[in-house]
């Protein structure tokens, strides 16, 4: 803790609480990595390339990405390009994160790779410095220790079924997108967008290679977000940025 | 690409990302514009990814199968407030119950 100085301690209430709080996020969280071990070898990864993805990667969503346009068939090229755009969020999160981890820069290279949903919530949600920082480190470390060790047993399990249809898994990996994708839907713009992304995808898949119709739906978050700005600068004043609980993954709560 | 290129790639991109919040200036992305784009991109992929993974069959052809009957048993459990894990499970054992019973 040398490297915050003159900064009061954090009251032991006070960290065992937020401590509390990151072990259940942390732990609810790690249980999604047995569905992504078990996607991952459905979609013809390796139990290896799975570990890799989530000790190297380590962002749910871009993950699932990869895993499910590799499995569609879709080029490693529009793989990567999806788990990426996914992945911007977390540069804004560190955005956030960064003004209450500080230090040096191996410290903040290490925070760098637990920043996501789940350690951002918790984080941003503590009323001061010491317990923001300690809420994003239990969480992030809970969750990466979590998250490994269920995609191991995941992608196991995954190899030992067999056919991925017979078990369902094809459909478990639109079901583990919806869930991921109904906190977001919470706003009217959210809205908006999943309609308008939904039917840029329906009307493309036949015209255009595996893993492309995903990258086009991105077009959506851009339309919405130039078209809605009238409107939504009345609201803004409106809305609470604490609204959202921490761990559902609603970045929208995170931005200005 | 190999599957293995394309999974350390798809990492090395991802820890990027991360490191630049980091390293930029915060008001790089102050403009309330590309705030609301980047923070209506995941709702927008998502719904790619499910549309894509639904109703997607082989060579680009649209299916109507058990995923459809999966994904809106998922959706009523997501009403109901259920997480995660119960949400994939049961939208994978609809799959699959269906499969068994000869259908989709």
């Amino acid at each position: 803790m040398t490297a915050y100085g003159l900064e009061a301690p954090l009251d032991p209430a006070t960290a065992t609480a937020v401590r509390r709080q990151g072990l259940s996020v942390g732990v609810a969280t790690g249980l999604y990595g047995v569905s992504f071990g078990a996607l991952a070898v459905a979609s013809g990864l390796t139990v290896a390339q799975a570990q890799a993805l989530s000790l190297l990667m380590f962002t749910g969503g871009s993950q699932f990405a990869l895993v499910g346009i590799l499995g569609a068939g879709g080029s490693g090229v529009s793989a990567v390009a999806t788990a990426s755009l996914l992945g911007v969020r977390n540069g804004l999160y560190a955005l956030q994160v960064g003004q209450f981890v500080r230090g040096r820069w191996p410290h903040r290279m290490l925070a760098a790779h637990l920043t996501i949903d789940e350690s951002t919530a918790v984080g941003i949600a503590q009323e001061v410095q010491a317990a923001k920082r300690l809420g994003f480190w239990v969480t992030g470390v809970v969750v990466f220790l979590g998250w490994n060790l269920t995609t191991l047993i995941g992608a196991l399990v995954g190899n030992a079924l067999g056919r991925p249809q017979t078990w369902g898994l094809d459909a478990a990996a639109a079901c583990a997108f919806l869930a991921l994708l109904w906190p977001r839907l919470t706003t009217g713009d959210g809205r908006t967008t999943a309609v308008l992304a939904a039917f840029i995808a329906l009307v493309t898949l036949p015209y255009v290679p595996a893993g492309i119709p995903v990258i086009l739906s991105a077009t959506a978050a851009v339309a919405v977000g130039f078209l809605a700005r009238g409107r939504h600068e009345a609201q803004e004043s409106g809305h609470g940025r604490h609204e959202d609980p921490p761990g559902d993954g609603d970045p929208t709560g995170l931005l200005p | 690409m190999s599957t293995w290129t394309t999974v350390l790639v798809g990492c090395l991109l991802a820890y990027g990302l991360k490191l630049s919040g980091y390293v930029v200036p915060a008001s790089w992305l102050e403009g309330r514009r590309v705030a609301r784009i980047t923070a209506l991109l995941p709702a927008a992929l998502l719904t790619g990814l499910i549309v894509t993974q639904t109703v997607g069959g082989p060579r680009g052809s649209l299916t109507v199968d058990a995923r459809v009957v999966a994904l809106g048993v998922a959706v009523v459990l997501l009403l109901l407030r259920r997480g995660f894990l119960v949400v994939v499970i049961a939208g994978a054992a609809t799959a699959a119950g269906l499969r068994a019973m000869g259908w989709g």
